[in-house]
């Protein structure tokens, strides 16, 4: 059962990444940059990544679970500015990507100590 | 030329460990093997993408701010996960059914 | 003051790396914010600012410990996505206790996230009292204190002591 489930979801993943690799993303393509064409492959990849991220959200059963996701997902738009900053050659995607990261680590600390049950003194 | 290749390779690398990363935090069993799972691809995924990046657009000042990021990221991120393991085992998220050894818990019984 | 001074360079290095191509508008407007910066924070951040004079220290931080750090991250990474990908889900999770030496704040901060990024363990607590660190596992092969101290801190705890402390 365990492994009929594996390969059930192995399948799904297998058929996204080659729908990926066969349709890159359209709408990056009138900068006439370079590498336009790999980028619009790779944001399709990192957006599965968000995908399960958010399911995690949803299905957590602990409050736990879904704070971690959120940490994760921060994480993850960092690499995603990164990842705009070469394709569309705006330098001011990784201001974005380095004042999220601040924030997202912040935020995780206090959605941590929320968890703890005690006050902000400590 | 060469340097935009081995920095595209960098950048595929990354998203390879993201994409592992995400498939733990869906596929484990309770927060702790999640938290594992997930900081140590993910941090490690986002500064090689971040590496990448750099040695694609070279000395400007996105690649400054990406070397200033990577840095940031290795020292933020696990205190975060500790951060939240230590919040996770206070309020009382029990660990999986399989697990060995809860040296911690008992330890806590012993003093309160 | 010793620390003030410590961070007023750290301060405008880090200026001079957001705003690159360093002219002299910026660098003068970095002079005053990390100025300001350093006279209101400056007592948190180094408690012994000795410790910096020594240029051993430096030549160990980045010839020993950073390669070791680099190539236990590469390993974990392939550890946990091996056991990820695996149809049976090869973990056998739990909580050890492990000792430790280190006294100062710096050392145990650097030894607590190496713990993290390296194979299989991840830090939950910290007692500082008797130096002891409760580090989950995820695939636990000694229960006992020694020879858990032995596969987990070791391989850090030398090279530690020698850039610290």
């Amino acid at each position: 059962m365990k492994n009929i489930r594996w390969l059930i979801g192995a399948v799904i993943i297998v058929a996204i990444v080659a729908f990926i690799v066969f349709r890159p993303l359209p709408f990056l393509f009138y900068h006439k940059l370079p590498y336009v064409g790999f980028v619009g492959r790779a944001l399709y990849i990192i957006l599965l990544a968000c995908v399960m991220c958010l399911y995690r959200i949803w299905k957590g059963p602990t409050s736990a679970d879904r704070i971690v996701a959120v940490d994760i997902l921060g994480i993850m738009i960092v690499g995603l500015c990164a990842i705009l900053t070469i394709s569309t050659g705006r330098s001011w995607y990784i201001d974005i990507g380095i004042a999220w990261a601040l924030q997202s680590f912040i935020s995780t600390l206090a959605l941590s100590k929320y968890l703890e049950g005690k006050g902000f003194e400590e | 030329m060469i340097i935009d290749v081995i920095g595209l390779i960098f950048i595929v690398i990354g998203f390879a460990f993201d994409v592992f990363g995400c498939l733990g935090l869906v596929r484990l069993p309770d927060v702790y093997n999640r938290l594992q799972a997930a900081t140590k691809c993910v941090t490690l995924g986002t500064c090689s993408i971040l590496f990448g990046t750099f040695l694609v657009v070279g000395f400007i000042a996105a690649g400054m701010k990406c070397l200033l990021c990577m840095i940031f990221l290795l020292l933020t991120s696990p205190v975060a996960a500790h951060a939240i393991a230590r919040g996770a085992h206070r309020s009382g998220v029990k660990l999986w059914e399989g697990s060995v050894v809860d040296k911690y818990a008992e330890d806590k019984e012993g003093e309160a | 003051m010793k620390s003030k001074m410590i961070l007023f360079a750290l301060g405008f290095v880090a200026w001079l790396l957001l705003n690159w191509p360093p002219d002299w508008q910026h660098s003068l407007t970095g002079i005053f914010i990390a100025a300001f910066v350093a006279y209101m924070t400056g007592d948190l951040f180094i408690q012994r600012p000795h410790v910096l004079k020594h240029p051993k220290r430096y030549w160990y931080f980045v010839m020993h410990y950073i390669p070791v750090f680099l190539w236990e991250c590469l390993k974990a990474n392939i550890d946990v996505a091996y056991r990820v990908i695996h149809p049976d889900l090869p973990i056998k999770p739990g909580i050890v206790k492990v000792k430790t030496t280190l006294q100062t704040d710096t050392a145990l901060t650097f030894l607590a996230n190496s713990i993290t990024l390296t194979p299989g363990t991840l830090s939950v607590d910290i007692d500082r009292d008797n130096g002891i660190l409760y580090v989950h596992w995820i695939d636990v092969r000694a229960k006992d204190i020694d020879k858990a101290t032995a596969q987990i801190v070791e391989r850090f705890e030398g090279i530690l002591r020698k850039v610290f402390e």
